[in-house]
């Protein structure tokens, strides 16, 4: 497997660049007050993941969990429309029903984001079977935790996909942590890759902060999902470097930890990287950081500028009739 | 043309049409292809011959994965029929269906429908126990975005089957176990019963019973032995569809017999019948001419042992007490 392109590479530094620019813009915002409504869970030191999207292709559908402004931004939606359901306006891409928890992007094929953790995988089963019904040669990928991993769906969910060779492929973002509680404590042996030799299934343990081995073990992985070959589990060592939330202090974590993966941040390596390797100049990895700046302070204008929306649309979209003003007395329609 | 279906072919007849007339049908559960059961009056009997593995898809023993299967393809435009074997069996299905199912259309702002048909299997009175019989129609009432239906005859399993299979929204169907052996004349072809639709099943001047699945029998019966015991003209309204309820059926008949009595077969505490007695007291007051009432399972496990079973499942002899008592 051969690495990247040039022009991939630097697809995917800048995307990793966008997201955390985005993120840091919510915390920035979030600790600057509350302009921001809800809870905020980012996905700060988790970029390299960002690759494992890059390396799909543009019919390929993404299922993602609570922590997914990455994988999305990396699909390519809008991120000011993205940001405008974050703050829960009516030019939201979901009309601020959602906000940051639940994103849908079907013109990207972001199919869904569920933050029932675990529930993800069971349904991107569904999107994988649609896909081998029509034969369409595409897969599903569906991002989930090492802390989803121990839910009973997710086993439901790769035992089904691998006794009918769906085209999905697993991707476990091993971050380290679920809510407090560390890999080490909730998992027996910290990683979650052990258990596809059970399911038959292809799998890979790679660096979660390397962006090229997250984009070349994608692409190895994927590949036996779109011959018809059935799924395959990737697990992305990394490392949440925020709390579970925002209003989290990580009181639990060990700073020293926090430092050493401060260490390994996924951008400075990779940006270190292309420029070690000379395919990009740092005046041009300055470009991507003012551009990223620019899309995310015209995101936040945007969002911040536009309406909230209208109290009584809270009603429409839960049944098909239900632009209708019936749906406020439930069942009667 | 009509003919004489069990209530098991009429399911099996309808689930065989949508296969028919759309290829972005598919059937999925545990044993909807190779049973242990050999039954050829089953509702998914011989489909599995006819369509092929490729769209009747026997699954692992998976409830989470059944009806994430079912919401996974139905997002992206698969018409899915999933069965979960015993109505108790859905908590493990529940999170798909009441946090996503539920859910997807309204948290897209109506860009994601989940058309996503699960049909359970429910009921009691067949001696399997409460983790077997226990009809949880209202958990799923209670679930904005779900539709509910539940049919009394083998005609309307059919054509709630189909309407259900076509309906942009998910919509559970209860099929009551007892009503597969149960006969009666179905129209043949593509027999649809609307959703939202309720059926005066027996007119009447004196009241009202409100009632669906087996229960409607329970309610015929009962009308029937009031008219020869009593002289009462008893109305019996069949349901049929729960979410949406067809309230100006139910009102409008209370409107002309001024009582009420709603019956099920599920247990009485927050159970259906409250819903509907509660509309009926807060809409229709002024035509009421006495309390309305329940009849429902009493509020225990469904036992097992034949003479506590026959004893708990409400009957005949209940309906016509509560009926009775408004007179």
């Amino acid at each position: 497997m051969e690495l990247p392109t040039k022009e991939q590479r630097l697809r995917i530094l800048r995307s990793m660049i966008l997201v955390r620019a985005f993120e840091d813009r919510i915390t920035a915002i979030v600790q600057g007050g509350d302009r921001v409504p809800g809870i905020q869970i980012l996905a700060t030191g988790q970029e390299a993941a960002v690759a494992a999207v890059h390396a799909l292709g543009e019919q390929d559908v993404l299922v993602s969990n609570h922590r997914s402004h990455a994988h999305i931004l990396a699909r390519g939606a809008d991120p000011r429309t993205l940001m405008a359901e974050i703050m829960g306006k009516a030019t939201g891409v979901n009309g601020g029903r959602s906000g940051t928890l639940h994103l849908i992007v079907p013109a990207v094929r972001a199919l869904m984001t569920s933050t029932v953790v675990g529930a993800g995988p069971p349904m991107a089963v569904g999107a994988a079977f649609a896909q081998q019904y029509r034969n369409e040669g595409t897969i599903t990928a569906v991002f989930f935790g090492d802390g989803a991993a121990a839910e009973g769906s997710v086993h439901e969910a790769m035992n089904l996909a691998a006794v009918w060779k769906l085209p999905i492929l697993f991707v476990c973002e091993n971050n380290r942590w679920a809510g407090a509680q560390s890999v080490q404590v909730h998992c027996p042996g910290g990683e979650i890759v052990p258990r596809a030799a059970s399911y038959g299934m292809s799998s890979e343990a790679v660096d979660g902060n390397d962006a090229d081995a997250v984009y070349l073990a994608t692409a190895r992985l994927a590949a036996p999902a779109r011959q018809g070959n059935g799924p395959s589990l990737l697990e992305l060592m990394t490392y949440r470097m925020h709390g579970h939330s925002e209003a989290d202090g990580q009181l639990y974590v060990d700073p020293q930890e926090l430092e050493e993966w401060a260490g390994r941040d996924p951008i400075q390596r990779y940006v270190a990287r292309l420029l070690d390797e000379g395919i990009c100049l740092p005046p041009e990895i300055e470009a991507f950081r003012e551009t990223a700046a620019a899309t995310v302070n015209e995101s936040v204008a945007f969002a911040e500028n536009s309406p909230d929306p209208l109290p009584e649309a809270a009603l429409e979209h839960v049944w098909s009739w239900s632009s209708s003003p019936g749906a406020s007395s439930g069942g009667g329609g | 043309m009509m003919r004489a279906l069990y209530g098991g072919q009429a399911v099996n007849e309808a689930l065989a049409l949508a296969m028919e007339m759309d290829e972005r049908v598919f059937l999925a559960g545990e044993g909807v292809g190779v049973s242990i059961h050999h039954n050829p009056m089953g509702p998914t009997h011989g489909l599995l011959d006819r369509f092929g593995p490729r769209r009747v898809r026997d699954t692992p023993v998976s409830e989470a994965a059944i009806a994430g299967l079912g919401v996974g393809a139905a997002t992206l435009g698969l018409l899915p029929v999933v069965e979960i074997m015993f109505f108790p069996f859905i908590t493990l299905a529940s999170d798909m269906l009441v946090n996503h199912a539920a859910k997807l259309r309204y948290l897209s702002g109506g860009k994601t429908p989940v058309p996503l048909t699960v049909r359970v299997k429910a009921g009691l009175g067949f001696q399997a126990g409460c983790q077997h019989s226990h009809n949880l129609e209202a958990w799923f009432a209670h679930i904005p975005g779900l539709k509910l239906v539940s049919g009394s005859n083998p005609a309307d399993m059919k054509g709630l089957l189909l309407s259900a299979i076509f309906d942009p929204d998910p919509v559970v169907v209860v099929e009551d176990l007892a009503l597969y052996r149960a006969k009666g004349d179905t129209p043949a072809g593509d027999f649809r019963v609307p959703l939202g639709k309720a059926a005066v099943v027996r007119e009447g001047t004196d009241a009202t019973v409100a009632a669906y699945g087996r229960a409607v029998q329970v309610a015929l019966q009962a009308a029937e032995a009031l008219g020869d015991a009593d002289g009462l003209s008893i109305e019996v309204l069949d349901l049929r569809s729960l979410v949406p309820l067809d309230r100006s059926a139910v009102l409008e008949s209370v409107g002309r017999t001024g009582r009420f009595v709603v019956v099920h077969d599920a247990t009485r505490f927050c159970g259906y019948g409250a819903e509907v007695t509660a509309m009926v007291a807060e809409e229709a007051f002024q035509d009421l001419k006495a309390p309305v009432r329940r009849v429902a399972a009493p509020d225990a496990p469904v036992p097992f042992s034949p003479s506590q079973e026959r004893f708990y499942q409400p009957g005949a002899r209940d309906v016509i007490s509560a009926i009775r008592s408004l007179l």
